[in-house]
């Protein structure tokens, strides 16, 4: 099963992911990251199918998909 | 073996630029250097290097960072206005220490000037020319022979201090046939570990760059040049001296006007005139402390240039002011005879005696 | 790697970039390195990175790289290429530092059929120095330059490079492509890999334009910097392949 790993402090907040996730399943935390950005965090992995739009639309290389 | 050539200035540049294993050259057409560009176009080819006509000055210079930032012997050339077009990649190529060699064959100016000989470029040679605090090592021969001797020299110091070069002529020296003696010159490959060349199993990058954002950190580039200035400043001035040892009058004088001023001297010491000649081969870095001890038992200094006074300022700076300087000067496109020299000089000795 | 269907390629190194939330340089360079991955020529790979936001780009890539003088980037690569024909010579550039200042350096690599690749970052507006107008600026949008709006009459019409260089016949691959969507992030990976090859295969100059939003300077934020770019730039700038050699053969 797909699993996206968010490497939240490289996050600088830009919701790109968020935008093009077809599972809705990527939010903005309420928390900071140590850049002050409120990291993208995926809020259910079950749903993940493993498109990795999300990560193809990071610029920041935050997120992987690991299997 | 050395071959002897019947060539002009310009040629024997280029003939010894390829002997020199310059394989690489970026110009674009000027007068009066375009023999220049002419003979690599034809030469260099049939040597396996490379010849290519630029869009403009600029994009030359910046071919040129390109190829001696990936390793090359690298040479351009130009006159005075396309030289001032180059000064921000000449800028870029001395505070990445990258080595190549740029020939100005200098013409009257400012602005689009003339196309005659002129030395008004010892200023944008020797002080800047581009921003910031660098120096390109400035040769200035005085001979198609020099044009040849030098551009060899030119070569091995760029690759030896990492630093552009820049070979100061002008369209007299350019255009004039002389024999030139060329000799055998076995090529000693030099390591360029830093070179672009591809990572290859280097395993880590390399990288030509001058942009240091941190003020720290540009210091200790500008102190790290500074440095190697200071040891090119002991160990590649050079000079030449004639009849200085008892002279009274000490003329300075570079390139062409050198050798009027040689004649001129001849006809003075001819009429009982003491008078000697110093002759700076590098402009810089200047032979302040050789000048300086030249001047030492003279009377009287004549700076001449093809310019309005540009040298002379150096002269003045190296003998500390300690020494009456005349100037004798001819500008756009015009030149001074050895009679004109001459003249000058019986009017000095008459003011420094008094009469 | 086993275990994992995306992850990032080597030919980019692990660093946080200075590019700001949003800005689709990181995207431009992650597809320029997984094709140099994907082709296999890191080893042999030299970059050319401009002046503009990407004058940092030689940090991010782990490629022998240098930086040249704004504009200058072909002059640059050309010297290197013909130093070192054998490698992989590329530049990396903006709308300014191409279409601006470097405009005779690009257009003569190109007449030249230069055997170069070159990215060219298209976001319509001068990034790193704070927002004025660019040659691809649109009319009527708004820049630190241009503060009623690029004025026709004045400053005239964005200049559409890809259309223009497609007429030299040394320019052998020429397209432009946005990273706005997943499927023209698609297209755009294959165009810089056409365009790559094109170069290995020693056919003759290659330029990928690639469309990118620029949210600072545009004003946006970056999910609304995407919409502007889909809304104003595609009709402006409209997507395709311009000159493709290869075809006619």
């Amino acid at each position: 099963m797909p699993r996206p790993v968010f490497h939240e402090e490289k996050c600088k907040g830009c919701e790109l992911c968020l935008d093009v996730c077809p599972m809705g399943i990527i939010v903005m935390s309420q928390g900071f990251n140590g850049k002050g950005y409120h990291p993208a965090a995926c809020v259910d992995e079950t749903k993940c199918v493993g498109c990795a739009l999300c990560a193809k639309s990071c610029p920041d290389l935050v997120i992987e998909i690991n299997e | 073996m050395s071959e002897k050539l019947l060539m002009k200035g310009n040629e024997a540049i280029g003939k010894a630029a390829i002997i020199a294993g310059c394989r690489y050259y970026f110009g674009y057409p000027i007068t009066p250097q375009s023999e220049l560009i002419e003979y690599m176009a034809k030469h260099l080819p049939q040597t396996g290097g490379t010849f290519l006509q630029a869009e403009s000055e600029v994009a030359a210079i910046n071919m040129v960072y390109g190829a001696a930032g990936a390793g090359a012997r690298v040479m351009t050339s130009s006159s005075s206005p396309g030289v001032s077009l180059k000064q921000e990649g000449i800028s870029y190529i001395a505070a990445a220490e990258l080595p190549c060699v740029i020939v100005n064959i200098m013409r009257g100016g400012p602005g689009l000037g003339g196309i005659q000989p002129g030395q008004a470029d010892y200023f944008q040679a020797t002080k800047g020319g581009g921003h910031g605090d660098y120096h390109c090592i400035v040769v200035a021969p005085n001979s198609a022979q020099e044009m040849a001797d030098l551009t060899i020299h030119a070569f091995n110091v760029a690759d030896q201090y990492r630093n552009p070069v820049m070979i100061l002529g002008d369209g007299a020296l350019g255009q004039m046939m002389e024999p030139v003696a060329f000799h055998d010159n076995p090529l000693v490959p030099v390591d360029k570990p830093w070179a672009t060349t591809g990572m290859g199993e280097r395993g880590k990058p390399n990288n030509i760059n001058t942009l240091y954002l941190e003020p720290e950190a540009l210091e200790q580039v500008n102190m790290k040049l500074q440095q190697k200035y200071q040891v090119i400043q002991e160990r590649e001035v050079r000079w030449e001296t004639s009849h200085t040892d008892d002279a009274e009058l000490i003329l300075v004088a570079y390139g062409i006007t050198s050798r009027i001023a040689f004649s001129a001297m001849k006809m003075a010491r001819t009429a009982g005139l003491k008078v000697g000649l110093f002759r700076p081969i590098t402009l810089w870095p200047f032979p302040k402390e050789a000048l300086a001890n030249a001047v030492t038992n003279a009377s009287a200094v004549l700076t001449i240039e093809l310019s309005t006074g540009q040298m002379v300022e150096d002269v003045n700076l190296a003998i500390k002011c300690s020494k009456p300087v005349y100037f004798q000067g001819r500008t756009g496109g015009m030149i001074m005879s050895s009679k004109d020299i001459y003249e000058k000089i019986v009017e000095i000795f008459k003011a420094e005696r008094g009469e | 790697m086993e275990g994992i269907l995306f992850a990032w390629p080597q030919a980019l190194v692990d660093i946080p970039t200075h590019y700001c939330p949003g800005c689709q340089h990181g995207l431009a360079h992650r597809l320029v390195a997984e094709v140099i991955d994907e082709l296999e020529i890191q080893k042999k790979t030299i970059g050319v990175v401009p002046v503009g936001c990407s004058v940092m780009a030689d940090k991010y890539f782990n490629l022998d790289a240098q930086e040249a003088a704004h504009g200058r980037a072909p002059a640059v690569a050309t010297g290197i290429k013909r130093v070192h024909p054998d490698k992989v010579v590329f530049t990396y550039q903006g709308d300014g530092d191409i279409a601006a200042i470097g405009m005779a350096e690009i257009v003569h690599a190109a007449a030249r059929g230069e055997k170069i690749t070159t990215i060219f970052i298209n976001n319509a507006i001068y990034g790193m120095t704070g927002g004025q107008m660019a040659p691809t600026t649109l009319v009527n949008q708004v820049t630190a330059t241009s503060p009623f709006g690029r004025q026709q009459s004045s400053t005239g019409y964005p200049i559409r490079l890809s259309e223009m260089l497609a007429t030299l016949d040394g320019a052998k691959y020429i397209a432009r492509v946005s990273v706005n969507d997943p499927a023209n992030m698609n297209k755009a990976k294959k165009a810089i890999k056409t365009a790559f090859e094109t170069q290995i295969r020693g056919e003759g100059f290659a330029m990928v334009e690639v469309l990118a939003a620029c949210p600072t300077n545009w004003g946006l934020s970056p999910v609304n910097a995407k919409r502007w770019l889909e809304e104003n730039m595609l009709p402006q700038f409209p997507l395709g392949v311009y000159k493709n050699s290869a075809e006619v053969k």
